[in-house]
């Protein structure tokens, strides 16, 4: 017996790893290179096309994942896959619910996903009624934190003190002035939904797991996705994982899930590092750094990550600000 | 087909569409060197039998050890291990106990009784091994297994060379040592000893297509140490011949010794004049600590045995009993060390010298075309060929390193040069992979597991201080292993791929799909064992 390669022995058990991946979202389509948002997608409705045997339709917001996916006549979507405005996914969505329902079809799990845009901003109001009328819908939103397709436009989700096309830092201003930002995971639970989650790309394990559990809930269910955006965020494509660790590590992206409006686990920060480590790796908040920062610029954005240490409970200490 | 008013397109997949085009740097995987690997003096696959190991697979694993180095439980007791200096898992939770390792795995070899593979057909050639040192066996053991017929002559009672006439069997077991070494005479090499050969057409040797002189450097180097009035001196390599020769009738120490040198062998005998009854066992050194040539886990060793080591002093002469030493001074920003001018006289019952060895260059006279260097070793070429066609040499007589690592890797290389020289075939080159380095690593994904040591208490007997693993402890240990530069199927490359350009074929092998990576970079970052690399894209 001879041996001339390396081969490892231990299993590994995501969706994702598996050589016979549905690849929901396949090749060819034009995300950036290094998108954070084209890997989300496919990992969480890869995950939900595993669970279900592939019985899902997909309806899909208006932003980056809709644009890039449908260039036509092509399209990326692997699965059943509809397109209607910005604002109206959720709406959408619960539509479709509704057909399956009068045509006795349980078996079909519907989706609605979008970017931070059409789920913080535009499509807020359709999808506060979605949740309030606890439609059997499983609405993903991608976090990519701004309008990055139109060229990064502040968004509600645009953290404060972030550089963006429309929040352009300069002597007297120092970036996206929003003290906490709009949280829609707080604004799902506040609705008290029957499942809430936050994954990120850098635990795809996690992801995987969330989204798992979230198809097989019926009622209405949140999956919010931490997605980096090399473009509008300013860092080398080859980034995109090690940003999206750093905010988990730093406390900036709490990873949780909720049930009836409580938080029910929530996962732990291995090595907590300060937030700064996470900021200086990006462009968008390169101003922070600058001769003309104010001194507590960085204390805002640590105070942030501290406070949802603290809320969400993922770790036994909080780094001073 | 009636004209339509618009061109209907069907809609399609977007798999039409070759994001490949807009690369510009792309990713491809790479077989890098391991670190552990590219120091090791014998060039053994260490990451390839630590994978073997993790698995569970000793036999395989040993199977691995056994093409660089024919004496792993050996090598696994007293080799320096420089591998586990460089073990890029040093720089995260301590480096792989490779060492310890090799020494389990190559006890389990010599328990279970394993044999090395049939060796390759008989090609009826006749080589010569002069030397039954490490070199001189281990050269015997890779001719053997090219096929080639194989007789060491060695001039002492016993087969081992340094293995066992200078190295204490506190560090190495006569036990391990003779299995190791019946292997290689089970493997059909023919070991004749007792018979000392004079020089190359000695009339013992006879007809033969190539000779490898591997004889050691047994020889005390000389000293300017003057010495009068009976002065108890005795040489460190003599020593360790008597007490394997004659253990009953070994030269009287005294209480008080005094070790000359620093190097490894000089550590060796102070450790050892402790185990023979000495009270109070000093070394004196030229220079500083950190410039001895021993290595640091033997003067670590030696200073917790209660070993003292004076430094920066040169022993000026010896009369009778006391010892007449000149400090030294060191500038350390020109590095130059002179005599201070102070001198310290010492009370000592005996003083040993390990102050070096040489060579008998005699054995090559007969041949003007070998050339000596300066330090009186033969010079050879790249194939460890001297200036004589079919005369090679290795170990401790040629430049380099003197350890027996190094004596083997040499035997390794005159193997393949004799090899080639016999058959009349011009060896390939060989290029050698970049070595991998910490910095390509991404450690995220490895787990903090400290390495663990075991041990027995050390009771100064002349009883073996290691301690092999059990199986279990193997396995966890070999875990530790980072692979670095060489792929182990972790498929991080293949999950975070935002484009799907890497394919996981059935059998679990990568491949990049270029028509649709558009060179982010992603795969190469999120590598944890830097296997992949990214490269300019001259696709044109």
């Amino acid at each position: 017996m001879s041996y001339s390669t390396l081969k490892d022995v231990e299993e590994f058990t995501t969706v994702q790893s598996s050589h016979d991946r549905p690849n929901t979202l396949t090749s060819g389509h034009r995300g950036c290179q290094g998108c954070g948002e084209a890997l989300g997608a496919r990992c969480a409705i890869d995950a939900a096309h595993r669970e279900t045997n592939g019985k899902i339709i997909v309806v899909n917001a208006t932003g980056c994942l809709e644009v890039f996916t449908c260039y036509f006549p092509e399209n990326s979507w692997n699965v059943p896959w509809l397109h209607s405005l910005f604002g109206n996914a959720p709406a959408v969505a619960t539509g479709v619910a509704a057909a399956l329902r009068r045509q006795g079809r349980d078996d079909v799990r519907v989706i609605a996903q979008g970017g931070d845009g059409s789920t913080f901003d535009i499509g807020m109001g359709c999808l506060s009624g979605m949740f309030d009328r606890n439609d059997d819908v499983l609405y993903i939103c991608y976090d990519n934190q701004a309008y990055m397709n139109t060229g990064v436009q502040r968004s509600g989700a645009t953290p404060p003190l972030a550089r963006t096309a429309t929040t352009l830092p300069n002597k007297s201003y120092m970036g996206s002035d929003s003290q906490t930002g709009k949280n829609v995971p707080k604004i799902a639970m506040a609705h008290g939904i029957p499942y809430i989650a936050t994954a990120s790309i850098a635990n795809i394990p996690d992801l995987e797991e969330k989204v798992r559990r979230a198809i097989g809930i019926h009622g209405a269910r949140y999956v919010h996705i931490h997605v980096p955006c090399p473009l509008g965020w300013g860092y080398p494509t080859s980034e995109t994982i090690k940003i999206a660790r750093l905010a988990i590590q730093c406390g900036l992206f709490p990873l949780f899930e909720a049930e009836h409006g409580k938080q029910v686990r929530s996962t732990q920060i291995e090595d907590l590092i300060p937030v700064e480590e996470y900021l200086r790796s990006q462009k968008r908040f390169a101003h922070l750094f600058g001769k003309n920062a104010p001194a507590d610029a960085i204390g805002v954005l640590q105070n942030i990550a501290n406070s949802n240490i603290e809320l969400y409970r993922l770790s036994g200490g909080i780094l001073n600000a | 087909m009636p004209k339509t008013f618009a061109t209907v397109i069907e809609a399609g997949t977007s798999l039409g569409n070759h994001t490949g085009s807009w690369r510009t740097i792309k990713p491809e995987y790479i077989a890098g060197l391991p670190p552990c690997s590219a120091t090791c003096p014998a060039g053994e696959n260490i990451q390839l039998w630590l994978s073997l190991a993790k698995a569970g697979k000793f036999r395989e694993a040993w199977e691995v050890m056994v093409r660089d180095n024919p004496f792993p439980a050996i090598m696994g007791r007293i080799c320096y291990h420089s591998c586990e200096k460089t073990c890029c898992r040093g720089q995260f939770d301590g480096s792989v106990n490779i060492n310890m390792i090799e020494r389990s795995i190559g006890d389990a070899a010599i328990t279970n009784g394993w044999k090395f593979a049939d060796s390759a057909q008989n090609s009826g050639k006749k080589i010569i091994v002069v030397g039954a040192g490490p070199g001189g066996l281990s050269a015997a053991y890779f001719l053997r297994k090219l096929g080639h017929e194989v007789t060491v002559y060695e001039s002492r009672a016993k087969p081992g060379g340094m293995m066992r006439y200078g190295v204490p069997r506190y560090r190495l077991s006569t036990e391990v040592m003779d299995a190791e070494i019946k292997r290689i005479e089970d493997y059909g090499v023919k070991i004749i000893c007792g018979n000392k050969i004079s020089g190359i057409h000695d009339d013992i040797i006879g007809e033969f297509d190539a000779l490898y002189a591997a004889i050691g450097a047994h020889r005390a180097s000389k000293t300017d140490v003057i010495m009068k009035n009976g002065a108890a001196v005795i040489d460190a390599i003599d020593l360790f011949r008597r007490l394997e020769e004659t253990p009953m009738d070994l030269p009287s120490f005294g209480q008080k010794v005094f070790v000359y040198g620093g190097g490894n062998t000089a550590v060796d005998a102070a450790r050892t004049a402790l185990r023979l009854g000495a009270e109070s066992v000093k070394i004196i050194y030229r220079r500083t600590i950190n410039d001895m040539p021993a290595h640091e886990i033997e003067i670590n060793a030696a200073l917790s045995e209660g070993i003292e080591i004076l430094c920066l002093r040169t022993i000026n002469s010896i009369d009778g009993n006391s010892i007449l030493v000149d400090k030294m001074n060191y500038d350390e920003e020109f590095e130059i060390l002179s005599k201070s001018g102070d001198t310290e006289v010492f009370q000592a019952d005996s003083v040993i010298f390990a102050i070096g060895q040489a060579m008998d260059t005699g054995f090559f006279r007969d041949f003007d075309a070998i050339r000596v260097t300066e330090k009186g070793r033969i010079e050879v070429d790249r194939n460890m060929m001297t200036q004589e066609e079919g005369i090679f040499a290795g170990g401790d007589i040629v430049p380099g390193k003197r350890s027996v690592t190094t004596a083997i890797g040499h035997a390794k290389k005159a193997a393949r040069g004799i090899d080639t020289y016999v058959r009349g075939v011009t060896m390939p080159n060989k290029t050698k992979n970049d070595v991998a380095h910490f910095k390509k690593l991404n450690t995220v994904y490895y787990r903090k597991d400290p390495r663990i040591n075991v041990s027995r208490p050390n009771d100064l007997s002349f009883h073996e201080i290691g301690v092999s693993y059990s199986d279990r402890e193997i396995v966890r240990q070999a875990s530790r292993c980072f692979s670095c530069g060489n792929c182990f199927h972790c498929y991080n490359c293949y999950e975070y791929c935002p484009d799907n350009a890497i394919i996981k074929h059935l059998d679990g092998s990568l491949e990049i799909n270029y028509n649709y990576c558009k060179g982010c970079g992603i795969c190469s970052s999120e590598c944890p064992c830097g296997a992949i690399r990214m490269v300019a894209d001259e696709k044109g």
